[in-house]
């Protein structure tokens, strides 16, 4: 067995990490809980950018780290809080497949990830190119959730963590994105955010909750 | 300087209206803006004819024959839109299906929506690109579910997510096209996700890498692009959201979306050497057009069945792509014009009469010649010119395409035919009895002003006639650059 140095061995715990924590998401149908868990993957997604930017010295990779605590550990969580108590949603029905049968689905899907993510592996010249695998991995479970889940809230962390998944992988695979670029994802991502909340006050003032199955009227006609 | 203007416009206008909000001349400034749009988006064109393409603002930003006709076309639909709009927006405020609030939301965010696609046409940073595609979405949301019905709710949240998980493949897809650059331009290099500088490497990046891209970007444009099987958000956005929003979103945001579909396409064929690009977007482009055409005749909203014909003049843009070829890629370019032109102006009408009979239901609008025989007219013309009657430009492009298939891909011409029969059926069987039915409604004291409407449908019978030397010769520069077998 090859000796690995420390700050790989804590990188890939943090990778390990994500994607024990899309795991617990899945499975997870407290709301207060998945928004927990978001902000915890979050603060997991900084300790990996902020050990790059410490390990390759880029500066940028601080500020990236910086807004990644600011935005997604901090700011959204505390915003999705602050929604569920306004709209009261607190339970997730049960979803659409039952809990043992996504989880199964889900190992397939870390599988196929891998396997998906194998080229990149090939070219990333990072030190971090095994977690490639893990991003894929992370962004496809949280695909999964969306299908698989009925309340807006759940679909809309979903969404979120699918984000954090794209993220990891411009993360390992190339070091993050230009700067430039970063910014402007966590601005869509902030008002996205904001859009939804608006949203969902819309919805819930029309339909009195926030179930999915209302908005199933637009279907073809026969 | 002309960049700036064009840029800047939209963005001061979306905070002014957002400031001026509910004030009665918010429309007459609208308009005012999108203007001053077109005539900066003139400018830059002929600008670019003058010297040639543009690199500006330290190389992010780029403008060539491809994308400086479609900044063009943006701003014109933009403006002919919000003169459109002003009129049919104030009379749903009086039948009291608009808050002058929302009004204000409206105006704002229309500007700020022209904005998000002009940066995702004219930006030479694919990251930025999607940036403004995801901006492009986030603008409209709230648009399509201007009017608070349960329908409008469910269109609106369907269109927000489909788009953005959608979108979220994209990005993955521009971060492994970022990667495969930084092999070759440098891992740390500012300019490894600039257009240009990936267009100059194409060749020397890793094949494998980017056609998972491609599948990516494809998957996450696509889905914006309305091709089939991605497609189930767009004919709900069209048909529940106000007029102008259907007209803008059917006209200019599916073209911004295939342009980046366009423009990714051309970087991975010169890496892969293969069929790959090709035939993936001829397979998604065929595959809207045969069901979408299918669909055509299942639909009782007046506005899902253009919607929906929207999907399929898509999947015919999408396909020509495909074939490439400096016939196709010509014919593509023209068929997106000529397409968003005549899909605004049919979205206008139908607008009018749905507006005029009180419902959106194809069944209850009967007789609008006798109602009002402009708007008549103006329905009946706009469907003949998108079923592709001569000599209607949509007719060209088509004859084209059409063409160039049974030379280049004689499988899927007779496909690509029986298709477009079956939609010509579909869409004139339920148009007619529209205008020429019995009614019992009386005619209109006041005739609509449907200017827009008949400005669109003669630009697309000109196009249809003769096509302006300039105009071609763009379309033929663009066709190079985009290239294919």
């Amino acid at each position: 067995m090859t000796h690995l140095p420390l700050y790989q061995q804590l990188l890939d715990t943090c990778a390990a990490l994500l994607l024990l924590l899309s795991f617990a998401m899945l499975s997870q149908r407290r709301v207060v809980t998945l928004v927990n868990l978001y902000a915890v993957q979050g603060a997991v997604l900084a300790a990996a950018t902020l050990l790059l930017a410490w390990r390759t010295g880029e500066g940028h990779l601080y500020l990236s780290a910086a807004l990644t605590l600011a935005l997604k550990v901090a700011f959204l969580p505390w915003l999705l809080h602050r929604l569920i108590r306004r709209l009261e949603v607190y339970w997730d029905t049960e979803p659409l497949l039952n809990v043992s049968g996504t989880m199964l689905v889900g190992l397939v899907i870390v599988v196929f990830a891998f396997a998906l993510a194998q080229p990149i592996t090939l070219l990333a010249s990072t030190a971090t190119r095994s977690a490639v695998g893990i991003a894929v991995s992370v962004v496809l479970l949280a695909f999964l959730m969306m299908i698989t889940r009925r309340k807006a809230m759940s679909q809309v962390i979903g969404f979120l963590s699918m984000e954090n998944g794209v993220f990891f992988g411009a993360m390992s695979a190339s070091y993050g994105m230009p700067m430039v670029v970063e910014l402007g994802v966590a601005l869509d991502v902030l008002v996205a955010v904001l859009v939804l909340g608006v949203f969902f006050f819309q919805i819930r003032e029309r339909f009195e909750s926030l179930d999915l199955h209302h908005l199933e009227a637009l279907k073809e006609h026969d | 300087m002309e960049l700036l203007l064009l840029l800047t416009l939209p963005v001061a206008g979306a905070a002014l209206l957002g400031l001026i909000g509910a004030d009665r001349r918010a429309p007459e400034v609208n308009a005012l803006l999108s203007l001053g749009t077109f005539l900066a988006a003139c400018a830059l064109t002929v600008r670019v004819i003058r010297h040639g393409d543009l690199l500006l603002g330290q190389e992010q930003f780029f403008i060539d024959p491809f994308n400086v006709f479609l900044v063009t076309l943006t701003a014109f639909v933009g403006l002919t839109t919000a003169l459109f709009s002003r009129p049919y927006m104030r009379v749903e405020l009086e039948h009291g299906r608009l808050t002058p609030g929302r009004l204000r939301l409206y105006h704002s965010m229309y500007q700020l929506f022209m904005f998000t696609m002009l940066l995702a046409l004219t930006t030479n940073n694919m990251g930025l690109m999607w940036v403004a595609m995801e901006g492009a979405t986030l603008s409209t949301v709230l648009l399509v579910t201007l009017y608070r019905t349960p329908g409008s709710l469910e269109a609106g949240w369907k269109y927000f997510i489909l788009c953005g998980v959608g979108i979220a493949q994209a990005l993955f897809g521009t971060i492994l096209l970022y990667v495969a650059a930084g092999k070759v331009l440098g891992a740390q290099g500012m300019t490894a996700l600039l257009w240009t500088h990936l267009d100059a490497v194409k060749t020397q990046l890793e094949p494998t890498v980017l056609a998972l891209a491609f599948v990516f970007l494809l998957i996450g444009y696509g889905t914006k692009v309305g091709l089939v099987p991605l497609h189930s958000w767009l004919p709900d956005a069209h048909a529940e959201g106000p007029t102008p929003i259907s007209a803008v979103l059917s006209g200019l945001l599916l073209n911004v979306a295939l342009y980046a579909v366009v423009r990714s396409k051309v970087l991975v064929e010169g890496s892969l050497h293969s069929q790959l690009p090709s035939m993936m977007l001829m397979g998604f482009g065929l595959l809207s057009v045969v069901l979408a055409s299918l669909l055509l005749w299942r639909q009782r909203d007046i506005k899902r069945l253009f919607a929906y014909s929207s999907i399929e003049h898509m999947g015919i843009a999408t396909f020509a792509f495909g074939m490439g070829g400096a016939i196709a890629n010509f014919a593509a370019l023209l068929h997106m014009t000529v397409h968003s032109l005549t899909k605004s102006s049919i979205f206008f009408t139908a607008g009018h009469a749905a507006q005029k009979t009180g419902t959106q239901a194809m069944e209850r609008i009967r007789g609008l010649i006798t109602l009002s025989p402009t708007v008549g007219w103006g329905l009946m013309l706009g469907s003949l010119a998108i079923l592709g009657v001569p000599p209607f430009g949509v007719f060209t492009s088509e004859f084209l395409i059409l063409t160039t298939a049974m030379r280049t891909q004689p499988w899927a011409a007779p496909i690509l035919l029986a298709a477009l029969a079956v939609a010509f059926a579909a869409i004139f069987s339920k148009v007619q009895p529209m205008v020429f039915g019995e009614t019992t409604g009386r005619r209109l004291a006041h005739p609509p002003a449907l200017l827009p409407v008949f400005a669109h449908l003669a630009i697309v019978l000109l196009l249809g006639l003769y096509i302006p030397p300039y105009l071609a010769e763009w379309y033929r520069a663009a066709a190079h650059l985009i290239g294919g077998p």
